[in-house]
């Protein structure tokens, strides 16, 4: 028996009065990921409307970037999103260098998927950690920040910062693999395959997880265009697309991997379980493309000689990367002089808040924690 | 906790003020206020490997529930106002230990125009744990200075000019 | 499909709705007259060879010294796998221009983002009002000419140096 779409009968006697309670959740709450904000118009335990309210955490990270010019930006795109912050920061680097022009070496490029890889793995492990203590298992928990630890320990003999790391520069890395990195990495990605076994001896198909996701929070593929929904939560609805597959950027043309997509084993396609399975699935592939970069890895400079004063051309620029909660779209408008005129970042958290208020229609309330927490949606994305 | 051990057996012998600040500081229970990238790492210290748990902080969700509050993380203007809500939700007495740049003075996002600069223009703060984002060692050692204040307080002689000085 | 052929597509269908085409910039963008701008979308999101289902980005940037903000909409094709850019012209003062929430509901919150940060009010948007600051707040913060208010409900934006 499924938990959701239940359907009861409410009896209303005659002179009983009813009417919609209006709730507050957070923006300080143990389940919210970051400062978000519900106004959750409820009849009873049924929610009529969630509407996110967001901004508690606007640090206007774009109109920085317009002061402190292209170089200095770095450090602040970590903040962007600072659970998998590798990955924006090579966002920045692309969009930087394909408005200058510049080329970076090939095994600067190696490092760059070696570090966003690592950083993917760690952003999931949060992920998954933090949507199994939601449900309500505390255990799940203490095991992902056990094996993130172990990914921070490596990120830090890397570039020596565990959170935000500010490791690359436009044109390249700021420094070389350590010596002895690759056995230490092949060494956890050894022991990190037993721990996805683990959870999904432990959670994935324990039969309360699957009663409190399945047919939960359904969302369909054309629904899931139209929102601009992306990443993980795009592929949990069976439509099969990457950007690091179909728009390649770097040297992921030359990798081998596979993207895994939801596929309505224990439920509905698009509901809450495959979201959260496609994430357990992308652990595999991100530890396939590790492997596979250092035992590619050429010999050769990390980073190109770039002008300190980096001056790029009248113009803009658009790309997109793969980010943990989805694809980012850069766009850079550049007005010649060293500082960027516009900087726009457009994250899949952002689509992810908007569509909340449509399908946490008819949900009970335990359900939007489930349904927020499957969605993968940081504060800091949402807000910049 | 000085001990004159002038009877041979099991027996301790101290002043109550120290006593009692020694049950106070074994349980300093703070409410997770995570704002930002410190409210990650309030997570790790927490988490299995530096664990603030064994110093007696445990986490809790309610302001009510809670002695101590960690701002972990950058301070806008629009969530200033709620703090303060918060913080005055807590029972006396309590303590903000304020972590990280960005709550202690702004950080690196002074430059912004929606940022409060330092969490202090709105609450009283009492220890300030620099570092961006400060590794969970620091933030143990910002919980055991705070430990140390919470040592010298004095309840039991009113009015005396030491007890305001905590 | 390459930029010049869905410009020649869309010339052809609304001619007089689409004002130029830019080729030789690194991305080619088609400028689009605010009026024209809700039919056009919709061609381009319901045309069975063009097929732009995802408005994969939408900005808004401030010319300050030409004397107007431009919105920029990114659009992608998931069928085809192409793109395009479209941008739009409105004058500084009394910005207004329509919606394209009928077409791309993606187009909510990311109109929404643009009122708050620069001002542009978008005629037939269903909820318009401020995302990110909070309801309260005066100006529009990414406008080149915005002025840092001194305090905010008795919090003062300033901040002495702590080096002295």
């Amino acid at each position: 028996m499924s938990l959701a779409g239940y359907e009861f009968e409410v009896q209303r006697d005659d002179g009983l009065e009813t009417e919609e309670m209006t709730l507050n959740m957070g923006p300080q709450h143990p389940s919210t990921h970051g400062v978000l904000r519900f106004i959750v118009k409820a009849d009873g335990e049924i929610m009529r409307t969630a509407i996110p309210d967001v901004g508690y955490l606007h640090r206007s990270i774009e109109k920085i970037s317009e002061k402190v010019g292209y170089h200095g930006f770095m450090p602040y795109t970590d903040r962007v999103d600072y659970v998998s912050a590798m990955q924006c920061n090579q966002g920045w680097a692309v969009v930087c260098e394909r408005a200058a022009g510049i080329e970076v070496p090939r095994r600067g490029e190696f490092c760059r998927v070696i570090a966003c890889e690592l950083g993917r793995i760690a952003s999931h492990l949060l992920s998954v950690g933090t949507m199994a203590m939601d449900i309500g298992g505390m255990t799940p928990f203490t095991h992902a920040l056990r094996e993130r630890e172990k990914v921070n320990d490596l990120l830090e003999d890397l570039c020596g910062a565990r959170l935000t790391f500010n490791y690359m520069r436009i044109g390249g890395v700021a420094w070389d693999l350590p010596p002895g990195y690759t056995e230490k990495v092949t060494a956890f990605l050894d022991q990190f395959r037993s721990l996805i076994d683990e959870y999904n001896d432990l959670i994935s198909h324990n039969k309360i997880y699957v009663q409190r996701l399945a047919n939960v929070a359904v969302i369909s593929k054309e629904e899931a265009i139209n929102y601009n929904l992306v990443g993980p939560n795009l592929r949990g609805c069976g439509f099969q697309y990457d950007v690091r597959r179909d728009e390649p950027y770097s040297i992921y043309p030359e990798l081998d991997f596979e993207v895994p997509v939801g596929t309505g084993e224990v439920g509905t396609l698009g509901d809450c379980f495959d979201r959260y399975m496609v994430r357990i699935k992308e652990f595999e592939e991100s530890s396939k493309i590790i492997r596979q970069c250092l035992s590619m890895i050429p010999e050769g400079p990390v980073l190109a000689k770039v002008p300190r004063k980096l001056k790029p051309p009248v113009g803009d620029t658009h790309i997109r990367i793969e980010g943990s909660r989805g694809d980012m779209g850069w766009y850079l408008v550049s007005d010649g002089s060293e500082f960027p005129y516009r900087t726009k970042i457009r994250t899949g958290s952002f689509s992810a808040m908007s569509i909340v208020d449509k399908v946490s229609r008819g949900l009970m309330i335990a359900d939007l924690i489930a349904l927020i927490a499957s969605l993968d949606v940081v504060a800091p994305e949402v807000d910049r | 906790m000085s001990l004159i051990n002038s009877v041979p057996e099991m027996v301790l012998t101290t002043k109550l003020d120290e006593v009692l600040n020694w049950t106070r500081k074994s349980s300093v229970w703070y409410m997770l206020f995570g704002l930002a990238c410190c409210g990650i790492e309030l997570i790790q210290t927490g988490g299995p490997r530096a664990d603030i748990e064994r110093f007696g902080a445990a986490p809790r969700a309610s302001p009510r529930q809670s002695d101590m509050m960690i701002i972990a993380g950058t301070l806008t203007l629009k969530m200033a106002l709620r703090t303060k809500v918060l913080y005055d939700q807590m029972p006396d007495p309590k303590y903000v230990i304020s972590m990280g740049s960005c709550a202690n003075c702004g950080g690196l996002f002074q430059l912004a125009y929606s940022v409060c600069d330092g969490v202090d223009k709105v609450i009283p703060v009492d220890v300030y744990v620099p570092g961006c984002p400060p590794r969970p060692e620091a933030l143990t050692e910002g919980l055991l200075k705070l430990q140390e204040k919470m040592m010298q307080e004095r309840w039991l002689v009113k009015g005396s000019s030491a007890q305001a000085a905590a | 499909m390459s930029p010049a052929e869905i410009y020649k597509k869309l010339q052809d269908q609304c001619g007089d709705g689409v004002e130029s085409f830019e080729a030789e910039a690194l991305d080619p963008f088609i400028v689009i007259k605010p009026d024209s701008l809700v039919e056009t979308c919709q061609f381009l999101h319901d045309d069975a060879d063009l097929a732009f289902d995802c408005l994969s980005n939408m900005s808004g940037v401030d010319y300050f010294k030409e004397d107007k903000i431009q919105v920029v909409l990114h659009l992608y094709s998931y069928p085809h796998r192409h793109k395009i850019v479209l941008k739009i012209d409105v004058p500084r003062e009394d910005s207004t221009m329509p919606s394209v929430e009928t077409v791309w509901k993606a187009a909510n919150w990311l109109e929404r983002e643009i009122y708050d940060l620069l001002g542009v009010v978008f005629s037939g948007h269903s909820d318009l009002r401020r995302l990110l600051m909070p309801e309260d707040w005066i100006g529009h913060p990414l406008r080149k000419d915005f002025v840092e208010p001194e305090e905010y409900h008795g919090i003062s934006t300033r901040r002495e140096s702590l080096l002295k």
